[in-house]
């Protein structure tokens, strides 16, 4: 409540509420964490060529193995290439996966939920019925099968990953959409005559989006998990590209002599997907109507 | 008899959801396995096979026929129990995968005692001291089990337990030297050991199972404390929770005799359903630790493009949690008075 | 006059990072009487009732006196605390349908009460939970006692509720609208049945209630709260001749079979009344 009358001046509805809750977001500390390392892996993926010390493909046979220092900052691999110009690139990759998984999820899960939500009924049954399918597998297992059957590549992995992360989407988004489908200003858009496709894209999608971004987003840390994990297995991204999974899985015959093979790509997984939990912890709690008042 | 009858059609309505599902499921695992790109008979000939042999063995898979006709031999098969051969090892599917069973098996069942062990206390611990400091530890502790890729946890923690300090035992079920000499009788190490008396190979055994467990154990130890938590705050909050302090029950015994009991159920539920998540969990640690299951079996195909096999287990796993949904519906009927 | 059970002296009640005081400075003493305790929502009227027990977790408790028999409730530890409560302090709270834990048998939560604070074995208390069952007029109190919360009505669970509550014969009962969830019906009916124990077994009663009609007729004081302080203590039968606005403004708000038509008065809170001292 304090919080939007203190500003002077007037910010549009959707932007004043996101400034509301990255200001939620900063009070704690550990969501400011999270928030701090995303918005570090955005700008290392921007400005990955200025960052990166050296060419992550050029390989040095007369330097493999090389433990960090003396030029590299966390030394070299099986063949020679710098570790942390590596690592640098692989933001990148890292933000494909993440940006184009929710590009493809969050409309399929959208335009599913909020149509079963909308029309009820038998088009309901039917469509959660087909959730529910997708959601009796753990999501990794049947992306393995996906990517299994497609073949294995860092787009397929992209594309099995989309195909297994939408039905909690439109489970939400389903829920959401039953809300809205009584009130007031649906009937009277009904009653105008607009067509059930018309009023679904234009009055029931945009009320869902803000809470399917958000769990978008809590979803983020498995996304990245599972695709390390695709890339672990040979699965995902394929050699000589420099995703983290793929770094581990390479990095993995040499692991009991040089460490730093597995060690940094390791944290620099872990780090981003315990920032996207940590973020999505304080999201939760910044759109838990009860936790905001509290203060 | 209202209750009786009531209970008799939620029993049919789930009968039918459960048929329903498989169906779909069926569908699914039959559809990646044929229209993707991915050529079983290729996998089968072999690169260099000449264009006859192709054919026929094209024609002796049946995928010739219509689809539909395709997907009633795969539903007939799949309920015969004949889920074809694996290529790679020449064994029935079904076959491969009872045998790679148990050590799986043993190793969630570990796991999933861990993982409760430690997320049950935490997440009450934490649901108490909401807000304070211990709250915030916990939650922090839980998320980073979930953050962690385990692939990578496993390889750590065989360098660090293993290889630096020799705490543990390193990769498979037992050590090198004891391999065979326990008869299989249930698949379970630790239980046919004990059977056949060898405590050598019993106290190898948990040295081996105790690394791996313990990080699948953790990282699904972050979704039952969060789900505890939350579930304990709704106790807390509730009447019957002064009730308890009023008649003067301590803090202790009202949260362990008084709310702990009404989240008993729920947690029940969720215990079983991370267990099905352990599975998930297992097909990466497997890799990392040679463990000799159904996560390694599965990875294992994958990577050399047998989709039977595939999808055989892609299938069990399935049935395994709509069996584990199935489980956790009848414990809530049993053990909440307010179903009966 | 015979030792006070209850000497409450400048009661102030603060709740965790709150800005002002819930409870601003009640005093009050009560004997073996019935003692209502009136005022609207957020006067702090329930507030006061828990301070006593001490079961106000993040709110800050002072008083120049609160002494319940022999100790000051203030200094006690929890462990004494612990014996205190339900032996001789106990509360009856509002809804059985949210007080009384809904997996665990009626009877069994009754019993409860008894072998926490005696000596005894598990008979020894269910027969104890038993004749107290029977003594709330429930009819058939061995079924009862094998029910669970959901499978009795509102006005069995409130009976219930006073079962346990006074199976330890406590000193003080603190009823906080005891009746107010339940049908109108059975109201009376649960209030007589508190009424003749509270009478019988000689308890101090407080009854906290925003029920000017129903405390006139089972209490025997009255203290009216407004906003965290006691602005008129009557007895009950002077409740007419109160003499605050306040108390009139809320007599003037009840509804009278055959009392005119016209529309009930609306309380007109004045600010001066926040600062007067009782």
């Amino acid at each position: 409540m304090s919080a939007s009358t203190e500003t002077t001046f007037r910010l549009p509805a959707p932007l004043l509420a996101l400034k509301n809750i990255v200001l939620f977001l900063l009070k704690s500390p550990t969501s400011a964490f999270g928030l701090a390392v995303l918005t570090l892996l955005v700008l290392v993926a921007a400005f990955a060529p200025l960052i990166a010390t050296h060419d992550p493909y050029a390989q040095d046979l007369a330097l493999t193995l090389q433990a960090p220092g003396n030029g590299h900052l966390f030394g070299t691999d099986e063949l020679g290439r710098d570790i942390f110009s590596r690592l640098v690139w692989g933001a990148r990759i890292t933000l494909t996966i993440i940006f184009l998984v929710s590009v493809v999820v969050g409309p399929i899960g959208l335009i599913i939920g909020t149509t079963a939500g909308y029309l009820g009924g038998k088009v309901d049954t039917v469509m959660m019925r087909i959730t529910d399918i997708f959601l009796s597998f753990p999501s990794l297992i049947l992306s393995l099968a996906f990517v299994a059957a497609l073949g294995p590549s860092l787009n397929n992995a992209i594309v099995a990953i989309a195909l297994t992360s939408w039905p909690p989407i439109a489970r939400l988004a389903r829920a959401e959409a039953m809300t809205f489908r009584k009130a007031d200003y649906i009937s009277a858009a009904r009653l105008q005559g607009a067509s059930p496709a018309r009023i679904i894209v234009k009055s029931i999608m945009p009320m869902c989006l803000p809470s399917v971004l958000i769990r978008l987003t809590l979803n983020m840390a498995t996304v990245i998990l599972t695709a390390a994990g695709l890339g672990f297995l040979g699965l995902g991204a394929q050699p000589p590209l420099p995703e983290w999974g793929a770094m581990i899985a390479t990095g993995r015959r040499y692991m009991l002599d040089s460490w730093w093979l597995v060690t940094f790509p390791g944290i620099s997984i872990l780090t981003v997907s315990l920032a996207f939990n940590l973020l999505g912890d304080g999201l939760r709690d910044a759109l838990d109507p009860k936790q905001m008042n509290r203060r | 008899m209202s209750h009786r009858r009531i209970r008799f059609y939620g029993a049919a309505g789930q009968v039918g959801t459960i048929a329903v599902t498989l169906l779909g499921l069926l569908l699914l695992t039959f559809f990646i396995g044929r229209l993707m790109p991915a050529d079983p008979v290729r996998a089968m000939v072999g690169e260099d096979a000449t264009r006859e042999t192709y054919e026929q063995v094209y024609r002796s898979l049946g995928l010739d026929r219509p689809l539909w006709e395709q997907f009633f031999y795969y539903l007939r098969d799949v309920f015969t129990g004949n889920f074809g051969t694996s290529i790679r090892t020449g064994q029935p599917v079904i076959q491969d995968i009872l045998h790679v069973m148990p050590a799986t098996i043993e190793l969630a069942t570990f796991a999933i005692l861990i993982g409760a062990g430690l997320g049950v206390p935490l997440g009450v611990f934490a649901a108490v001291n909401k807000d304070r400091w211990p709250d915030h530890v916990v939650r922090v502790f839980s998320l980073f089990g979930h953050s962690m890729p385990i692939f990578w946890t496993g390889m750590i923690a065989l360098i660090v337990f293993y290889a630096h300090f020799g705490l543990v035992g390193g990769s498979g079920r037992m050590d090198q030297f004891y391999i065979g000499l326990v008869d299989e009788r249930t698949g379970f190490l630790l239980i046919d050991s004990l059977i056949a008396g060898e405590m050598d190979v019993f106290w190898s055994a948990v040295n081996h199972i105790i690394l791996p467990a313990a990080l699948l154990g953790y990282s699904s130890s972050a979704y039952i404390t969060r789900m505890t938590r939350s579930f304990m705050l709704d106790q807390l909050g509730q009447e019957y929770v002064t009730t308890a302090r009023v008649k003067g029950l301590s803090r202790n015994q009202t949260i362990w005799q008084h709310a702990f009991i009404n989240i008993r159920v729920q947690l029940v539920t969720i215990i079983a359903l991370a267990y099905g998540s352990l599975l998930e969990g297992a097909v990466l640690i497997e890799t990392v630790f040679a463990w000799p299951g159904f996560g390694q079996y599965l990875t294992n195909n994958l990577i050399t493009g047998d989709m039977n096999a595939v999808m055989t287990c892609v299938l069990i796993v399935g049935v395994i949690f709509i069996g584990l949904n199935l489980l956790s519906d009848v414990l809530y009927r049993i053990f909440d008075p307010r179903t009966h | 006059m015979e030792k006070p059970i209850l000497e409450v002296d400048n009661l102030r009640i603060r709740y965790g990072g709150a800005s002002t005081e819930a409870v601003r400075g009640v005093t009050f003493t009560l004997g073996r009487e019935r003692l209502g305790i009136v005022g609207e929502s957020g006067s702090g009227k329930s507030t006061v009732g828990r301070a006593l027990l001490r079961l106000l977790p993040g709110a800050t408790i002072t008083a120049d006196t609160l002494r319940f028999g022999d100790r000051e409730l203030l200094t006690l530890s929890e462990r004494e605390m612990l014996k205190v409560r339900g032996r001789h302090m106990s509360m009856i709270l509002q809804d059985p349908k949210f007080s009384l834990n809904p997996i665990r048998r009626v009877g069994d939560q009754v019993a409860e009460t008894y072998l926490r604070h005696f000596r005894c074995s598990k008979t020894e208390a269910r027969d104890k939970a038993l004749a107290m069952l029977e003594a709330v007029k429930i009819r058939d109190p061995k079924r009862v006692y094998q029910q669970y919360p959901h499978e009795i009505s509102g006005g069995m669970g409130q009976r219930v509720m006073i079962a346990m509550m006074l199976l330890a014969d406590p000193d003080l009962v603190i009823a906080d609208e005891p009746t107010s969830a339940l049908d109108v019906t059975v109201r009376l009916q649960v209030l007589n049945i508190l009424d003749g124990l509270v009478r019988d077994r000689g308890i101090g009663l407080i009854m906290i209630s925003h029920d000017l009609n129903l405390v006139r007729n089972f209490c025997d004081r009255v203290l009216i709260m407004y906003a965290g302080r006691v602005v008129e203590t009557l007895a009950a039968r002077d409740l007419d001749r109160a003499e605050h606005p306040y108390t009139r403004g809320l007599l003037a708000a009840q509804p009278k079979i055959g009392g005119g038509r016209a529309p009930l008065a609306v309380l007109d809170r004045q600010p001066e009344w926040l600062e007067e001292k009782a």
